[in-house]
C-alpha cells in the first residue's frame, strides 16, 4: 500500500498511457510528465506568493492579506485576474521582438530545469546522465532573459537593473557551480535521482545526506548563498531595488508578461531550492529509516517548501546589499572558500573511513571560515567618508 | 564573529513571526474598515465652514471677506459675495458667501485658510473618508456641505473649539459694551441737549435726570 501511494503517480501515467498503442506510448508518458509540472509548479507558486505576503507581516507584526477567500487564500486569483486584464504596454522606443520575448526565454528556461529534478522515487522526467550539467545550462539562461528584459526597455532603470543582475548572477553562478561541484566529487554521477540514491542509506536510522558531513554543510551554505544571489532574492536583490530602480529590469513590464517575470522567478526558486535538496538534503530519501513508509515526493515537496520558507525568512530580516559589497563578498569570500571546500572534498575522499576524516576536515572549514572572517571583518578600511569633489 | 549579526536578526524576526500568533498586542495593525482607531484631535484634513445655531444659511460665521480665497496657494477656494447683507454673531451687517465651494481634489490640507480667516468662519474637518464615484461633482463641495455645525467643530477639535468660543464671545461683549457706551454717550448728547434747550426755556418742565450707570469700560 505505501509503496503504492509512494508511486501513485507513475502507476496513474502507465495506466493512463496503457489505453494508447504502444508506439504512442513513450512519448504520451513524457508529455504528460510535463503536464504535471506545468500545472504544479505554477500552483505552488500561487500558494507561495500569498504565504510569502502573509509571511512577511507576521514577520513585520502584520496580519498579511486576509480578505480574498478563506485566510485570503484566492488573493492569487484576484492577483491573476487583475494582470490578465491589465493594458500591456510596450515603449514606443523599446526593441518589441526582444521585449516580446524576454519573459517567454525565463519561464521556458526555468520549466526546462524541472525536466531534471527527481521528484520522488522514480519520479523524474529525463534521467539525464549529465543532469546537473544540463540543470545549470539552463540556469544560465535566465542570464540571457534578464538582460534581454532590461536591453530591450529602452529605459536607464531597466538597463541598470540588467546590468546589475547580469555582474551578479555570473559571480554567484561560479559559486554555485563549484560548492555542487563537491557533491559531484563524492557521488561520482552527474546523474541527479542517482546523487539522490546515493544518500538514500541509513546507518542506526540516520542518512546519509550530504549536508551530515562537513564538507555537505560548508557546501550547503555556500550554495544557499549563491541561490540566494541567483534567484535574485532579498539581501541580493539589487536587480530589482525598487527603492533605487523602480523595478530594475522588469521596471517597462506590465499585464501578464510582468506576471510572467513574476512566475519565472518564483520558479527559479523552487527549482534551485529542488537541486539544492537533491544535491544536499538527500532530495527525496526520507530524514529517518523509520518514516520511509511516507511517500518520496511528500519528502521532496516538503524539504523544498522547509527552503522556501527560509527565503522568506531572510527576505523579511536583511537589508540590501551594495553593489561593492555583493561584489566583494562573492569574489574576496564566498569563492576562496568554495576552492578549499573543493579540497576538503577531495581529502575526505581519499582519506577513507574513520573519525580522522571528521576531525581534520572540520578544523580546516571551521579555521579557514574565522580566519576569513577576521580578515573580512577588520575595520581598518571603514572610516568617516571623505569626498573628493563635494566638500 | 562573521555571520552572528545575521543570525541574532532571524532569531529576532523568527520571534516576531512565531509570538505574533500568540500576542494580539504585538499586531500593530488594525482592520480599517472593521476597526478604526478614534482620530486624534489634531488632525486635518479638509476645511469646513462653521455656522451658529440651527439654521446653517443664516448662521454661517462668513462674511465673505475672500481672504481666503486669496492666500490659498493651490486656488481651490470659489467665493462669490452676496449683493446684500445680513447681521453677524455681533449684530453687524455684513455680506455672506453667496457661493463657496472648495475642490477636494486640488486642496493640499495646508490649513492656511484657516489660519488667516480672521471671522473664525472656516476650520478643519478630521473627516477623511473623501471618495467618491464623481470626480466632478463629487469632488467639489459647495456651501452647503461644507456648512458643518459649531456643536461639531466642539465635538472634532474640543480644546480649539472652546477657546475660539471664549474668543468671540469677548469680542461680542467688548462689541456690545461699545455699542452701549456709544448708546449712552448719545443718550448724554441728546440729554444735555434738551438740558441746554431746558435752560434756554426755563418754562419748560424738569430736565431728564442723567444716567447713573456708567458703561463698562
Amino acid at each position: 500500500m505505501a509503496a503504492n501511494l509512494d508511486q501513485i503517480f507513475i502507476l496513474l501515467r502507465d495506466w493512463l498511457v496503457g489505453f494508447l498503442p504502444a508506439a504512442l506510448r513513450p512519448a504520451t508518458g513524457v508529455v504528460l510528465g510535463v503536464i504535471a509540472i506545468v500545472c504544479v509548479f505554477p500552483g505552488l507558486f500561487a500558494l507561495t506568493t500569498v504565504f510569502e505576503r502573509k509571511g512577511l507581516g507576521r514577520i513585520q507584526n502584520r496580519i498579511g492579506p486576509n480578505r480574498v477567500g478563506p485566510f485570503g487564500l484566492f488573493q492569487p486569483v484576484a492577483d491573476g485576474i487583475k494582470s490578465l486584464t491589465k493594458e500591456d504596454v510596450v515603449p514606443l522606443s523599446a526593441n518589441a521582438a526582444v521585449h516580446f520575448l524576454a519573459p517567454l526565454v525565463l519561464v521556458v528556461a526555468v520549466f526546462m530545469e524541472f525536466a531534471v529534478l527527481p521528484i520522488g522515487r522514480n519520479m523524474v522526467l529525463v534521467d539525464m546522465d549529465a543532469g546537473l550539467l544540463f540543470f545549470f545550462a539552463m540556469g544560465a539562461a535566465t542570464e540571457l532573459s534578464v538582460f534581454m528584459a532590461g536591453w530591450s526597455s529602452r529605459n536607464k532603470y531597466s538597463l541598470l537593473g540588467a546590468m546589475r543582475a547580469v555582474a551578479q548572477m555570473i559571480s554567484y553562478e561560479v559559486v554555485l557551480l563549484l560548492s555542487s561541484v563537491a557533491v559531484v566529487m563524492i557521488s561520482g554521477s552527474l546523474s541527479l535521482p542517482k546523487i539522490v540514491a546515493a544518500q538514500d542509506q541509513f546507518t542506526n536510522g540516520f542518512p546519509h545526506w550530504y549536508i551530515f558531513t562537513p564538507w555537505g554543510l560548508a557546501g550547503f551554505l555556500i550554495y544557499a548563498i549563491a541561490a540566494t544571489a541567483e534567484t535574485n532574492r532579498s539581501p541580493f536583490d539589487l536587480p530589482e531595488g525598487e527603492s533605487e530602480l523602480v523595478a530594475g529590469y522588469h521596471t517597462e513590464y506590465s499585464g501578464f508578461k510582468f506576471a510572467l517575470f513574476f512566475l519565472g522567478e518564483y520558479l527559479a526558486m523552487f527549482s534551485i531550492s529542488g537541486l539544492g535538496t537533491t544535491l544536499f538534503l538527500g532530495g527525496w530519501s526520507a530524514p529517518f529509516s523509520f518514516l520511509t513508509w511516507v511517500p518520496s515526493w511528500i519528502w521532496f515537496f516538503g524539504k523544498v517548501m522547509l527552503s522556501i520558507f527560509v527565503f522568506i525568512w531572510l527576505r523579511g530580516t536583511l537589508p540590501r546589499l551594495r553593489q561593492d559589497q555583493l561584489m566583494n563578498f562573492a569574489w574576496k569570500f564566498v569563492l576562496p572558500f568554495t576552492l578549499l571546500n573543493l579540497m576538503v572534498t577531495a581529502l575526505w575522499r581519499f582519506m577513507g573511513e574513520g573519525w580522522q576524516r571528521w576531525v581534520v576536515c572540520t578544523v580546516i572549514l571551521v579555521a579557514a571560515y574565522v580566519v576569513m572572517g577576521r580578515l573580512e571583518m577588520r575595520r581598518e578600511h571603514f572610516g568617516p567618508r571623505s569626498y573628493r569633489y563635494a566638500e | 564573529m562573521l555571520g552572528d549579526g545575521i543570525l541574532k536578526g532571524m532569531a529576532e524576526t523568527a520571534k516576531n513571526f512565531f509570538l505574533s500568533y500568540v500576542s494580539k498586542e504585538r499586531l500593530t495593525t488594525v482592520e480599517y474598515p472593521e476597526h478604526r482607531i478614534p482620530t486624534v484631535e489634531n488632525a486635518r484634513v479638509f476645511p469646513f465652514l462653521v455656522y451658529d445655531g440651527a439654521d446653517w444659511e443664516a448662521g454661517l460665521r462668513c462674511v465673505a471677506c475672500q481672504i481666503c480665497e486669496k492666500e490659498c496657494p493651490p486656488k481651490c477656494i470659489y467665493i462669490e459675495k452676496s449683493t446684500d447683507k445680513k447681521p453677524d454673531f455681533v449684530g453687524k451687517q455684513q455680506f455672506y458667501p453667496a457661493r463657496f465651494d472648495i475642490d477636494v481634489s486640488v486642496c493640499m490640507s495646508c490649513q492656511i485658510c484657516v489660519e488667516v480667516c480672521p471671522f473664525e468662519a472656516i476650520k478643519m474637518d478630521t473627516e477623511f473618508e473623501l471618495a467618491t464615484d464623481d470626480r466632478f461633482g463629487g469632488l467639489l463641495e459647495d456651501r452647503q456641505k461644507l456648512a458643518k455645525s459649531n456643536e461639531y467643530y466642539h465635538s472634532i477639535h474640543p480644546t480649539e473649539a472652546t477657546e475660539v468660543d471664549a474668543r468671540l464671545a469677548e469680542e461680542k461683549a467688548k462689541a456690545e459694551a461699545k455699542a452701549k457706551a456709544a448708546a449712552d454717550a448719545a443718550a448724554k448728547a441728546t440729554a444735555e441737549a434738551s438740558a441746554a434747550k431746558a435752560a434756554d426755556a426755563p418754562d419748560h418742565a424738569q430736565p431728564t435726570p442723567k444716567p447713573t450707570a456708567e458703561g463698562g469700560s
